[in-house]
Parts: C-alpha cells; structure tokens; sequence
C-alpha cells in the first residue's frame, strides 16, 4: 500500500513522475525479468526504488523477437498459420480466427454455418483455458502456489479437448481459411461435460480458497487502480476496463461467428482494482462454461464445415486492406492485413492487448507499489510478452 | 458514419474512401492533414480509442503508408486513416499527446521502419533491437535471408550425419562394413 509520506520525497515531475537522481545514494536499480518467476514471458521491469517502493518502472521487451509479421510476408496465405498461432502461446485460437477472417472476408469468401459454431466453440474453450491459467499466476503471485496447481491441471482438462479435436494440445491451427478442419467427434460432448463440472467443482473450492482467502484481499485490493478516465487514453481493454465499469466487450459490441444467438452479458465492476479484475475474470470463468454448453447444445453435428477454396498454395487476394477484432481473455485482439493482389500478404499487423497493457499502463501503474505487489499487479493485468514484439 | 464523412470532406483532403463494411471505412489524408483530421475525431467525433497505428512499406511506389485505426465504441464504427510518406524521408507529426500508447506505436515504428516522429516520448530509444546497426528491418528492400547468413553460421567442429546410415552403422556394424 502507499506510503503516507510518500508525497514528501522525491519531488513530482510535472507530468506526474518523481524526481530520481541515482547518484544521491537514495535510490537503487533493480531489473525483474527477463528471468523471473514474477513475470509473465520474457520480459523485464527495470525498477527503481526507494526503500521497498517503485519509484520509477521501464519495460523492456526483446527477449522473444523473431519477427512474425515479416516472417509472415515472405510465406504464402496457407503458410502463415503455422506461424501466426506462436503470436499468444496461451490462446492461439484467437490468432487462427482473426488471420483466417480476414483472409475470408479480403477473398470474398462466406464459411458454412456449422464452421461458425466449430470456431465459436473453439474460441470459448481457449477463453477457458486461458483464464485457467491466469488463476495460476495470479495465485502464485501472492504466495498460494497450491492454488496455481489446481489452475493448471483443470487448465490440462481442456487441452484434453483440444488434442480430441484437432491432435494439438497448444497449437491447433484448427481453423483454416474457408471454414474448420472437422467437427467434434462422436462422444465429446459427454467427456467435455465430465470436464465442465470438474471445472466448475475446482472453481467453487478456488472461490473459498482464493477469492475469500485474507492475504489475498489484503495485498489486491487497492492495488493497481486503473482511473476510469484513463482507459482510452492508455487503450485500455478487456476485464481491465471492464473491472473500471465500463462495458466494452467485442463479444457483444461486434458481434461475430454467432455470439449474436448465445445468451450473456457484460461483467463490469466497480474498484478497478487487482481483486476487481481477479474477481471479473472469475465470473468469466463461469460465463465461459455457460457458453460452451450452449455452443455444445445448438451447434449441428453434421455438414459441410469448410467452404469450397481455390488451390491455396496459388491463392492469390485482390488488392484492400481489413481489420478483424475478437475478445480474447485480455482484450481487444486483432488483424490488421493489407494484400497486394499476389500470393503473399502484403502486410500482416497484429494487436495484442498487452501492447498497450504492459508497457505504457504497466509503466504508469507500477509507481507507488512495493516491489513485493509488482509480480501480483502484472499477472493482474494479464500480459503475453509475444504480442508485444511480434 | 455516411455524414460524418461528408463533413470531413469538407474540411479535409480526403481521398480513395474504401467502405470495407459498413462500420469500418479506410480512407486517405493529406499529411499535413491527418493530425488536425485525428484530433477533430478525438476531440468532437468520440473516436476515443486508438485501435493500432502502424506502416505498410509499398517499395514500388517509393511510399510509407501509415495506418491510424480509430474507434468509435458510441456508434461502433472504425475508420482507418492513412497517410502516405516519402520513404526516403519519412518523418510525421506525433499524436503522443492525444493517446500515451502512441508513443510505444511510434518507438516501434522508428525503429522498424526508420519512420521519424520528432518529439514523441523515448521515440530514439531501442525498444524491441539492441545494437542494431542494418537498415530497419520491418522495410521490404531488408533481405532476412542475406542477413542471416551473414550473421550467424554453422559452428565449427560440428558434423552432421545421414540418420539413417549412421543408426546402421552403430547397431549393426558388421552389416554396414
């Protein structure tokens, strides 16, 4: 928590930050990360303080870089899967959908009915998975590894699923141009059910242990306020602005696949805290199990599920440019793809809701808190280094 | 969406308007025009989020296209701005003041683009590349093949082996000789 003298010393920038000079003896340089159990990836914090507190935070990205979006212009439409699924390790589905969509909607190309249901099944389950696993840092951050282990293993649960579908566990590059490479096969709907209320057993015992547990209300909540006022100014998206109360979900506000016949709302909070966050991603957690089992109930078991496609190793895309956006677990996430009439794109940009997340917001939110909470206030803002560098 | 950018024709040069649906429109601006163009949508037209700023190397042509994705979550509608560069002097106004992530955008862009946007927050700091001394490499006259094999080969003392003979030998050996 803040210290209450804290106004006193070091003197303010007038844009807000202190006044640091490393050489007066009173400060020290510390870096956390790129090896850090505290961090999300490969990335790091350089960290300045003073006592136990950040006085001052940079982020340093790097670490991963191999170049996706320009790897990505020198393959073919087809060849670019297997690469653009690396860009979000933990929910590459999103990356498969937003690629293909815009590739679709560029080459003028309508999927199938029962495609949409597969896509919209798969994106849910990654939601799933992905959430699950952020429980696991978000526990761990605070000291309740146990808690992280129960996350993971309802998190493997899941891949299970996966690799039933499409044989991968982490990357399934499932959706391809023109639709999906198969529906469920025979029995899924009853393991994933099984699935389902294991998950929804270690969720409710997580709710005692984590949710209700006091050191963690005590260390999240207060910690890492994002201002309401701030949100569009810092591109704040995701359970980060909706935890500030406002109802910003791409799920909704644009509906795509066939979120538009799936029955949910917006959570918003209200303290715009860690534990608000915490606590939203929670209830996400649970509306996501809502919607697979929807998903799972309407979705048809038979037909075509892929589009008739020219030859795609000669694909060639008219010259435009579009931007596709889905709601991944941590936001606004999206494609922006640019064609010059070839058989390679021409451009490939990604936006990842880390971007702005980790770096310009970390940065801001990062001073004030005492070096033991910056683990804590990372994981709660719920970052992917990949997407920053790309 | 249709008003607003009859409106904006009337103030601003605007060209090559592409409706790609019918929320999402790209459209061309001078470049003397386009920060004015962006802070009236900020400031007037709810266009508060910056959705992605990013280039497009169009080598043929000689141009930088940079792409300034704006959104209005009030009438869900985006509008893509682009605004098209010298490539070999490219420079443009930052809109850091408007958004404080521009500023990462634009980090990123000097760096893999060479595009310059003089006054941006920590704009000459290396963000992603640490020394790096060749031509940005996100520019399309950048050969990653070239590069690569320049700067990294194969280690010397090393020997490589077919699988399939070299299994065979270590197994059967009397087979193989």
């Amino acid at each position: 928590m803040k210290n209450k003298y804290r106004d006193k010393f070091p003197a303010k920038n007038p844009d807000g930050t202190n006044q640091i000079d490393l050489n007066s003896h009173k400060f020290i340089k510390v870096w956390q990360g790129p090896n850090h159990p505290g961090i999300t990836g490969n990335m790091s914090l350089e960290l300045i303080l003073q006592g136990d507190e950040v006085m001052d935070c940079k982020t340093h990205v790097g670490y991963l870089h191999r170049g996706f979006e320009k790897l990505m212009e020198r393959r073919r439409f087809i060849q670019c899967f297997p690469i653009c699924v690396r860009i979000a390790v933990p929910e590459p589905d999103f990356n498969e959908y937003c690629l293909s969509s815009t590739f679709e909607e560029l080459a003028g190309i309508e999927i199938p009915e029962a495609a949409k249901w597969m896509r919209t099944l798969l994106l849910e389950m990654t939601r799933l998975a992905s959430f699950l696993m952020w429980i696991g840092g978000q526990s761990a951050a605070f000291g309740l590894g146990v808690i992280a282990q129960w996350g993971n293993y309802a998190r493997d649960l899941m891949l299970d699923r996966f690799e039933e579908i499409s044989g991968g566990r982490i990357y399934h590059m499932h959706m391809i141009p023109g639709g999906v490479r198969g529906l469920t096969p025979d029995g899924f709907e009853k393991r994933m059910e099984d699935n389902l209320r294991e998950i929804e057993e270690i969720m409710s015992d997580i709710d005692k242990t984590l949710f209700n547990n006091a050191i963690f209300k005590k260390r999240s909540v207060g910690l890492g306020y994002i201002d309401p006022e701030i949100v569009d100014k810092y591109g704040v998206t995701g359970p980060n602005a909706r935890a500030a109360g406002i109802p910003k979900d791409v799920r909704k506000d644009y509906p795509y696949l066939v979120y538009d016949k799936l029955d949910f709302d917006v959570i918003t909070g209200k303290d715009s805290d860690a534990f608000t966050r915490a606590d939203i991603r929670r209830k996400e957690i649970l509306t996501s199990i809502d919607l697979i089992r929807q998903i799972m109930t309407r979705m048809p078991k038979t037909g075509d599920f892929i589009a008739k496609m020219p030859n795609v190793l000669h694909w060639k895309i008219p010259k435009n440019e579009t931007y596709i956006r889905a709601e991944c677990t941590r936001g606004e996430f999206g494609y922006y793809t640019v064609t010059d009439g070839s058989k390679y794109p021409r451009r490939i940009n990604v936006r990842g809701p880390s971007y702005t997340h980790a770096v310009a917001l970390m940065e801001k939110l990062a001073i004030d808190v005492n070096i033991a909470d910056v683990a804590g206030l990372m994981v709660s803002l719920h970052t992917y280094p990949p997407e920053i560098e790309r | 969406m249709k008003e607003l950018i009859k409106r904006l024709e009337q103030n601003f040069q605007i060209s090559n308007i592409v409706w790609q649906r019918e929320n999402e429109v790209f459209l061309t601006v001078e470049k003397t025009d386009a920060v004015p163009l962006i802070t009236q949508l900020n400031h007037y037209e709810s266009f508060t989020h910056l959705v992605i700023m990013t280039a497009v190397d169009w080598l043929e042509a000689g141009k930088f296209q940079l792409t300034y994705l704006l959104n209005n979550n009030e009438i869900k509608a985006d509008i893509g701005i682009r605004v098209l560069l010298d490539r070999e002097k490219a420079e443009m106004k930052s809109i850091h003041h408007l958004w404080v992530t521009a500023a990462t955008y634009q980090r990123e862009l000097h760096e893999m683009f060479g595009i310059d946007f003089p006054g941006s927050p920590r704009v000459d700091e290396p963000f992603i590349l640490e020394g790096w001394q060749e031509i940005p490499p996100y520019r399309r006259d950048f050969d990653t093949k070239k590069y690569s094999e320049k700067t990294y080969f194969p280690r010397p003392g090393r020997s490589t082996n077919d699988p399939q003979e070299y299994m065979k030998k270590k197994l059967y050996p009397e087979e193989s000789e």
